[in-house]
């Protein structure tokens, strides 16, 4: 399983794992230790990872990746309306049909390259979503999003239970899928998302694609056809998607159009570029930034922040609340405007770049050295 | 007949917005090769522009309502009509047309230090770095004017005398049944102004060609002495020109909001690329066709056919079109394919 | 994994580390032996317990276009904290007939609460709800603004088990085919603003009309569409047209131009927020308030109102009818007493959006007030067929087949000299409880069980 892999990324593997795992504990002192944010973690995390097999390796920017996590929430639903709560079918059934929408999709739009790709998949994604809104409501039962319902059919669980009064709940063999045991199922996914995230970009495929990204004209006139590679990236980054869509299923049986708005798929292209396009880590730490500040920055109110601040004396206090409110609660999204330009300008190659900075930095100060690396030149760093 | 000639009318009145939008964009495109993510935030500004000179105009002396006794509501009665009488209501009433002329410097002076503070350290950077920074810059426009002037749209309606409908059937014989408001035939008239104005100041002049030629080959322009830098901020400073006058007229036909620009954006990305990169009557041709074609889309007959299409009629265009001409309509070869 | 138990938050459940304990495969059998004072000994999700204080959770949209709506509620939420902790005024815990509540928090605990954005998405909602109720420990959360996202959150709060206090949400499904028994609803529905609207539509514009829908393409429109169809067909009236119209489709033009030459006197705009001050201004920018057709004055109808939309709409709304929950304008004694402390608190009058807001906290205070207890089924009883007067609009059922409040509804005008810039709607009529109560079984859909 680890065979042609090198020490350091047994070691970065084996790192992850644990911090994974650890993610309750690690997530404690910053507030974030209940499940709903720590799925959210791992979920968005895997569709960062998926979104950075195409865009970090070939670097193929596509602005309509949220369909495919649409998709697969729809297609998870679907399997627990239909067939069973159980979610391993669910999660299979959503990640093969994301994988055939974005054949589909990735098959058409990939006959072009830069920004008219771009647009060619932000086109797909929001006639998706605008179709999911309004006229496919049969099927996505539009703006209020699919939902189970008592009657639904259920063929595979009737052969075993009766039809138990209140809505079934998603489960693992019985197991419920919502709170810590859905964290951990999202968590061990995870890693083995990961894990083919590493293999992939250790393998020869993954140096195919990265020859995609460098020059794509010269490889075209060596005689090679570099298409079916770019496809297979991003039918490979739309499973991801999918898988990720499922998940958001599995732990909250709703599915809802907005998932493949413009800005959901804008949003996975804003992790993967804050935490570092082409990084392993990097688009898994912008997913939890993103999803940190959505969640926790968006709940302080005055009251709380002058709770925190009770220690100060009151003038002190008064003031500080009256800094920082602007900027949580209700103007949580300014902060995230403001941490997005702060960190691209100076952290060109996202937060990967700051960590690589901090441990050169580190290395330096025990070594003497001098700093040398400007911040223009180190900009491609982060490959 | 009269059906489709309104239609025409909305589609150009639409495509007009468009086109103005995705022109300044494309000019930011072109010149400075740089995905601005920011510009539809410009184009709210603008927008903006209008709706501060009407708060400026319209500050009033306040008469409390002596009936209402649990807080303090207030008849308002601006100042400039309790001085002036109906000089001051008429004032009032031309606050759109008057923000123009506040919008020109105002946008002009944004567009440059925007350029000079931000954009500037970004040309040689990657795209997607760009679209993070001017994305971040997009939501902190948006919500600094939120705080200023909270979420709900604000109403700014175009001067009274102009407030009601042309005849414009009688004008082309098809009698009193086509009738089309004023403003909107101004706006198109206006959209159409400033594009034979910026392709003539670009094409016709000799700074237009000097930026043209930068935008081709920018290396040697520089060896040939000149400072094209300074020419791609002013460059700059004029499509924020554009945007925000495409906003401050816009905002008559819909009361502005702080999240308007984000509404636009993603919409004049797609006529930029329809029309293909690098080419601005590319961008101008596409913002009237998608107009055109989204309003003969929403008609009743069409959607009976096809229900929905009125929904995603602009991306299968865009589809449609990329699909049979690579580089959009007149787009040039290399620019941003990578 | 319990001792990732955030004391200071009593992050974890009782409940929670049960199934968490299941995970581990400790298989841990469930003893109903937690001790609570109450004659109800059950656990249930966020059981304050012994703690000196409960805390709700409020969701209201803070970024989008619905964020100054969502700023309101949170005003009208804070109020309600205030008066149900006995702070302030009391408000309309003066006026409410009958009152359990003492003014001491809730059986002797304070209510604290927590804040949350729902971004108008259904996605965002049941996050923030989530943190509130996994995180924070909410009994209850409360919030609104989109049906879409009442409705995802209702059904959350049947999952979870925590009630949920609908805020404004004006779709029939909320309490029609998607209700639930957790979740409750006092804003009144799309099939109430036909009933309230029919008789005024009659007595101002007669039984022969030709109505044009624009329709906002989604669930309320939708059902909001229909409701509107029924009463004025039953009119007399005919429906010319019905179109379909994209959400934020911003400009209008294109749906507004066929309506001018179709025959129709009267426009409905089944619209929300910004599409409707949008396309109501585009109508009449294409001069459809000033015409005439069939030798009638063409009319525009807002079926859904509210003051912030039409703050938006400016001069535009002037004459044009409509239905509200309710207005700061009414006399009577809940509403003034209400209108006082929201005013005096915040120097302006509540919308409607703050004063379901409000009634809904009360209620809920009060209804755990009445049942003794915190313990969901019994709270939820408790408001089942409650009846209850001095709320600002007459006297109140909440209906327990469906969990609708069923109570007067006001048929409004956009005010033509307005005294002051809050003096936006006129009241044209209250229309009787009686006159937009229907029969639950219309809209199908079933409420689930008590306990989850």
């Amino acid at each position: 399983m680890f065979s042609g892999l090198t020490t350091n990324d047994k070691r970065l593997f084996i790192g992850f794992t644990i911090a994974a795992l650890a993610m309750p504990l690690l997530a404690w002192p910053v507030g974030a230790n209940y499940p709903d944010l720590l799925q959210k973690f791992a979920i968005y995390g895997i569709f960062a990872i998926g979104f950075n097999i195409l865009f970090g390796l070939t670097g193929y920017l596509s602005f309509g990746h949220a369909a495919f996590l649409g998709v697969g929430s729809y297609a998870a639903v679907w399997m627990f309306k239909g067939v069973t709560m159980n979610v391993i079918p669910a999660v299979i059934f959503g990640v093969l049909v994301a994988g055939m929408f974005s054949a589909v999709i990735g098959f058409i739009s990939l006959r072009r390259s830069g920004i008219y790709f771009s647009i060619l998949t932000l086109a797909f994604a929001q006639m998706s979503y605008n179709l999911a809104y309004s006229v496919l409501t049969p099927i996505t039962n539009g703006e209020t999003g699919l939902q189970l319902r008592q009657d639904d059919a259920r063929v595979l669980d009737r052969l075993f239970v009766d039809r138990a009064e209140g809505l079934p709940s998603t489960n693992l063999f019985g197991l419920e899928m919502s709170g810590y045991p859905g964290f951990y199922f999202c968590c061990v996914l995870l890693i083995i998302a990961f894990f083919i995230s590493l293999r992939i970009q250790r393998s020869p495929f993954g140096m195919m694609l990265r020859a995609i990204k460098t020059n794509q004209v010269r490889m075209n006139y060596t005689g090679f056809n570099t298409r079916p590679y770019a496809l297979t990236a991003f039918i490979i980054s739309g499973m991801y998607a999918g898988l990720a869509g499922s998940l958001l299923a599995v732990t909250d049986p709703l599915a809802g159009a907005e998932r493949m708005q413009w800005t959901a798929s804008g949003e996975v292209v804003l992790m993967t570029i804050l935490g570092g396009a082409g990084t392993l880590i990097g688009p898994i730490l912008g997913a939890g930034l993103i999803k940190y500040f959505e969640n926790i920055f968006s709940s302080y109110n005055d009251i709380m922040l002058s709770e925190s601040f009770s220690f100060l004396p009151d003038f002190l206090n008064d003031t500080l609340v009256f800094v920082i409110g602007p900027f949580v609660g209700e103007g949580w999204s300014l902060l995230l405007g403001i941490v997005f330009m702060a960190i691209v300008i100076f952290l060109p190659g996202g937060l990967m770049e700051g960590l690589t900075r901090i441990h050169a930095w580190y290395r330096r100060r025990g070594s003497g050295g001098t700093p040398t690396a400007g911040s223009a030149s180190s900009s491609q760093a982060a490959e | 007949m009269d059906v489709i000639l309104l239609q025409l009318l909305n589609g150009l009145d639409k495509g007009g917005a468009y086109a103005l939008i995705a022109l300044g964009l494309t000019i930011i495109f072109g010149t400075l090769g740089v995905v601005n993510f920011a510009h539809g935030a410009l184009f709210m500004l603008g927008a903006f522009c209008a709706v501060s000179v009407q708060a400026l105009l319209t500050i009033s002396k306040k008469v409390k309502d002596e009936s209402i006794t649990f807080f303090d509501a207030y008849k308002e009665v601006p100042y400039l009509e309790a001085w002036w009488g109906d000089t001051g209501s008429m004032i009032i009433d031309y606050a759109v047309p008057l923000s123009i002329v506040i919008a020109i410097p105002l946008m002009l002076l944004l567009g440059l230090g925007m350029e000079r503070g931000l954009i500037r350290y970004f040309y040689k950077r990657p795209h997607a770095e760009q679209i993070l920074v001017t994305f971040g810059l997009a939501i902190v426009i948006q919500e600094l004017i939120k705080a200023q002037f909270g979420a709900n749209p604000i109403p700014t309606p175009a001067p009274e005398v102009i407030a009601g409908s042309a005849n414009v059937g009688l004008w082309v014989g098809l009698g009193e049944s086509v009738v089309y408001p004023w403003w909107r035939l101004i706006y198109l008239a206006f959209a159409g102004v400033i594009i034979a104005a910026a392709f003539a100041f670009l094409n016709l002049t000799t700074y237009g060609m000097v930026v043209r030629a930068g935008m081709a080959d920018r290396e040697t322009v520089g060896l040939l002495g000149i400072n094209i830098q300074r020419r791609f901020t002013i460059v700059f400073g004029m499509a924020a020109v554009i945007a925000g006058l495409a906003g401050v007229m816009y905002t008559p036909i819909l009361p502005p909001d702080y999240h308007m620009g984000m509404d636009f954006l993603v919409l004049s990305f797609v006529v930029v690329v329809v029309g293909g990169m690098g080419s601005l009557g590319g961008a101008v041709l596409a913002g009237f066709l998608l107009g055109i074609l989204q309003s003969f889309a929403s008609m009743n007959e069409v959607k009976s056919i096809f229900p929905g299409i009125d929904q995603i009629i602009i991306y299968l265009i865009a589809v449609v079109i990329l699909l049979i001409r690579p580089r959009g309509l007149l787009g040039r070869k290399g620019v941003m394919e990578t | 994994m319990t001792s990732f138990d955030d004391s200071k938050t009593r992050g974890l459940t009782r409940r929670g580390v049960l199934k968490a304990g299941t995970a581990l495969g400790a298989g841990a059998v469930i003893t109903p032996s937690f001790f609570v004072r109450n004659a109800w000994a059950e656990e249930f999700r966020n059981n304050p317990g012994n703690a000196s204080s409960v805390k709700f959770g409020f969701n209201v949209p803070q970024t989008g276009a619905y964020a100054d709506e969502g700023a309101d509620e949170l005003r009208a939420y804070k109020l309600a904290v205030k008066h149900i902790n006995g702070e302030g005024d009391g408000g309309m815990m003066n006026t409410m007939q009958p009152l359990a509540l003492k003014g001491d928090g809730i059986l002797g605990k304070k209510v604290e609460y927590v804040t949350g954005d729902t971004q108008t998405k259904s996605d965002a909602a049941r996050a923030s709800a989530k943190r509130m109720i996994e995180k924070d420990g909410v009994i209850m959360y409360s919030g609104g603004s989109s049906s879409g996202v009442a409705i995802a959150q209702q059904s959350l709060a049947q999952e979870m088990g925590v009630i949920f206090m609908n805020g404004l949400t004006h779709s029939n499904d909320t309490t029609g085919k998607d209700k639930r028994r957790y979740g409750f609803r006092h804003f009144f529905n799309a099939y109430m603003s036909g009933a309230a609207l029919g008789p005024v539509l009659k007595e101002t514009m007669g039984t022969d009309r030709r109505a044009y829908h624009l329709t906002a393409d989604y669930t309320w429109g939708w059902t909001q569409e229909e409701s509107i169809k029924n009463t004025t067909e039953a009119l007399g009236w005919q429906t010319v047209n019905a179109v379909k119209t994209p959400l934020g489709a911003g400009d209008f033009s294109q749906y507004i131009t066929p309506v001018l030459n179709s025959g129709a006197d009267v426009l409905i705009l089944n619209h929300y927020g910004k599409d409707m001050i949008n396309s109501l201004t585009q109508a009449v920018q294409f001069g459809l308030r000033d015409k005439q057709v069939n030798g009638k004055d063409f009319q525009i109808i807002v079926p859904l109102y509210s003051r912030l939309m039409a703050q938006g709409a400016g001069e535009n709304i002037k004459g044009i009818y409509g239905t509200t929950n309710w207005n700061w304008s009414l006399t009577d004694a809940g509403s003034q007493a209400f209108v006082k402390s929201f005013g005096q608190e915040y120097g302006f009058p509540p919308s409607q959006a703050a004063h379901t807001c409000y009634v809904q906290t009360i209620l809920y205070a009060d209804a755990c007030a009445r049942a003794g207890t915190f313990y969901p089924p019994e709270v939820i009883k408790a408001l089942e067929d409650f009846e209850f007067d001095g709320m600002g609009n007459g006297k109140t059922l909440y209906r327990g087949a469906d969990h609708q409040c069923f109570k007067d509804v006001l048929v409004v005008r956009g005010n033509e000299n307005p005294t002051s810039q809050f003096d936006l709607l006129e009241v044209v009529k209250q229309v009787p409880a009686s006159q937009v109560t229907y029969d639950p079984s219309i809209f199908g859909g079933e409420l689930g069980p008590y306990k989850v």
